[in-house]
């Protein structure tokens, strides 16, 4: 697998807080880089945003597809279904 | 029983697949003329793999979403004069160039893809492009939107469309998407969609919209940060484009480099004007170019072309000179933009002292040695009552069309300009990615609108003084132009704030 960094980043809102959580949580090797108005989660290689970790969090069904509402951008080859939103890098 | 809810693949898939039929009324190739004459060879259009499935209605409702949350934001911003929490004035040359430059772009770029929307043979294609061309729509509105506060009450907010077809400054944005709208299909996607909102858009939205959260404009940043999610899309749709033609025949390799060499380096130059923003127009600084070029290029990028490895794709020709760049060009750029701001339609000015320690710092290298002299000599002519300007038109490179300020790497005093005979005629460009373009397609970029040359055949509405140059351009020559610490911006944002100019004593925030 590549160690390169993919990315995802939020709006720092309270919306996107529990995002931002269950990604730490569900990816050991991520790091947070907090900007102005902007919270960039990067790790190597790959980054996995779980709808169920999530939803643990917020305490009610979340929609994986709805952060988009507060997506500012990303880094990686996508992979999404209802329950897994995964970024990744591939190797030669 | 009930029903089993269909998953998101194959909803998508229903939703957006099998609406299309192979015509018997008119051939295919009539249909879609355009897809095929760059040579791209696609065997299969079914292997198109959208890598968001956004369906129709999911996309209206978190769109809709995303606009009731930013208008609730510029409402509040006008409605609370947030024009006042700037950092100071003339932080908003900034945004002059974003509405007079960028926001026109947008709406180029809505056009661009409503025909590539209709171009490509492949369904999953079309849509993905038709809902492109709505997001780019809604960036130029909301860009207006965002912008149209400050209108009120700063000047070169006015006339941003009429200027951007005419000034010779904004020629570059103009240019760039121009080249890529007369493209075939292929070339405007991978130019716009891979190159400019893949490889490129994190210089441009990333470190600038933290740029105006640093410098107190919560309606440009809220407004960056709602269009940069849609940006998301496009980057991924850039992205599934390149390795979809790359993956269809072995013949398309050297095609889409050549695309991606040609615009990585358009690219590049155009956001020369990124850079200069970055480190001379905010009063609060967030990051250089320098090292915003480090993180999302020479890292970033890094990562990006070691995935595309996988499909013979090189790194862009000449990335090594734009890297070998990064120190010089900004203060190459605010050269031009302070000693020429009378003919434009936004204010320069000297660095502060606090500017200047912060630019030496960040430009180790190359700053004390090459540049603070010259702001020093400037310094000296205004504290003496003078200001200098260049009161001539620049020779502008005929690809990039960026004034050529550019110098050679390996020698900051000696000016990079290289020259292509054809058909009689000697051209003119900055540097050795500019003139391999036009060698490359010559009956195109034989035809570019050159405004210094334009202005000089009298077709700039005859203007012959920039007063009446100001006026073809439906501006106030020295009100919507010129230095700053003599304008009516600065006389307003003064009077606004008690008479006090709020200049920051620091770069930090």
């Amino acid at each position: 697998m590549s160690r390169d960094k993919v990315f995802i980043a939020f709006q720092t809102n309270e919306d996107s807080r529990p995002i931002v959580e269950a990604i730490l949580e569900d990816n050991p090797e991520a790091t947070v880089d907090e900007q102005p108005a902007m919270v960039k989660i990067l790790a190597p290689g790959r980054l996995v945003v779980k709808r169920s970790t999530i939803e643990d969090k917020i305490g009610r069904d979340f929609v994986l597809q709805s952060i988009h509402i507060n997506l500012i951008s990303l880094a990686g080859n996508i992979s999404e279904d209802e329950d897994e939103f995964v970024l990744a890098w591939h190797q030669a | 029983m009930a029903q089993k809810k269909l998953g998101l693949k194959e909803k998508y898939q229903l939703m957006t697949r099998g609406l299309d039929w192979e015509t018997t009324y008119q051939p295919m190739d009539k249909v879609f003329p355009y897809d095929k004459y760059e040579g791209i060879k696609i065997k299969d259009w079914d292997k198109w793999e959208d890598p968001f499935r956004l369906t129709m209605d999911a996309y209206w409702k978190y769109q809709a979403e995303k606009e009731r949350k930013l208008y609730a934001i510029l409402d509040s911003f006008s409605q609370n004069n947030g024009q006042l929490n700037i950092s100071d004035a003339r932080y908003l040359t900034a945004l002059k160039i974003w509405m007079q430059g960028i926001t026109p772009a947008e709406y180029n770029s809505h056009r661009g893809f409503c025909m590539v929307g209709r171009q490509f043979r492949g369904a999953g294609a079309r849509v993905a492009c038709q809902m492109q061309a709505l997001d780019e729509l809604r960036h130029a509105q909301t860009q207006i939107h965002a912008f149209s506060h400050y209108n009120k009450h700063f000047g070169g907010f006015h006339q941003a469309m009429h200027m951007r077809d005419r000034a010779w400054y904004l020629s570059i944005p103009k240019s760039f998407f121009e080249d890529a709208m007369t493209a075939g299909p292929f070339e405007f996607v991978t130019s716009i969609s891979f190159a400019f909102e893949y490889v490129l858009t994190n210089l441009l939205f990333m470190p600038f919209v933290s740029g105006a959260a640093y410098n107190g404009d919560m309606a440009t940043t809220t407004f960056g940060f709602s269009a940069q999610s849609d940006e998301s899309r496009h980057m991924t749709l850039g992205l599934e484009v390149v390795k979809f033609v790359l993956e269809q025949h072995e013949d398309n390799v050297p095609i889409m480099q050549r695309y991606i060499d040609k615009w990585f380096w358009r690219g590049y130059r155009l956001l020369a004007l990124v850079g200069v923003m970055m480190d001379y127009m905010l009063p609060r600084k967030v990051m250089s170019w320098a090292e915003a070029w480090g993180i999302y290029w020479e890292e970033n990028g890094t990562a990006l072309f070691n995935d595309l490895a996988r499909y013979g794709i090189k790194p862009p020709k000449y990335h090594e000179i734009a890297t070998a760049e990064k120190n010089h060009i900004t203060h190459q750029a605010w050269t031009v933009f302070y000693t020429a701001c009378p003919a434009t339609a936004f204010h320069a000015w000297l660095p502060q002292e606090y500017e200047l320690d912060w630019l030496s710092e960040k430009y180790g290298s190359t700053f004390d040695r090459y540049y603070r002299p010259r702001f020093a000599e400037f310094a000296r002519i205004e504290r003496e009552g003078g200001r200098f300007y260049t009161n001539r038109l620049p020779l502008v490179c005929q690809t990039c069309q960026v004034p050529d300020f550019f110098t050679e790497v390996d020698n900051p005093m000696k000016q990079s300009i290289r020259q292509y005979e054809w058909q009689g005629m000697k051209y003119n460009f900055c540097s050795d990615g500019c003139r391999d373009i036009f060698a490359h397609e010559p009956e195109k970029f034989c035809q570019a609108y050159i405004p210094p040359q334009q202005i000089y055949q009298g077709n700039a509405g005859g203007a012959r003084t920039l007063p009446e140059y100001a006026a073809w351009l439906k501006c106030e020559f020295g009100k919507d132009s010129g230095e700053y610490y003599t304008s009516e911006d600065y006389a307003r944002w003064k009077a606004m704030h008690g008479g006090n100019d709020t200049t920051p004593s620091s770069a930090a925030a």
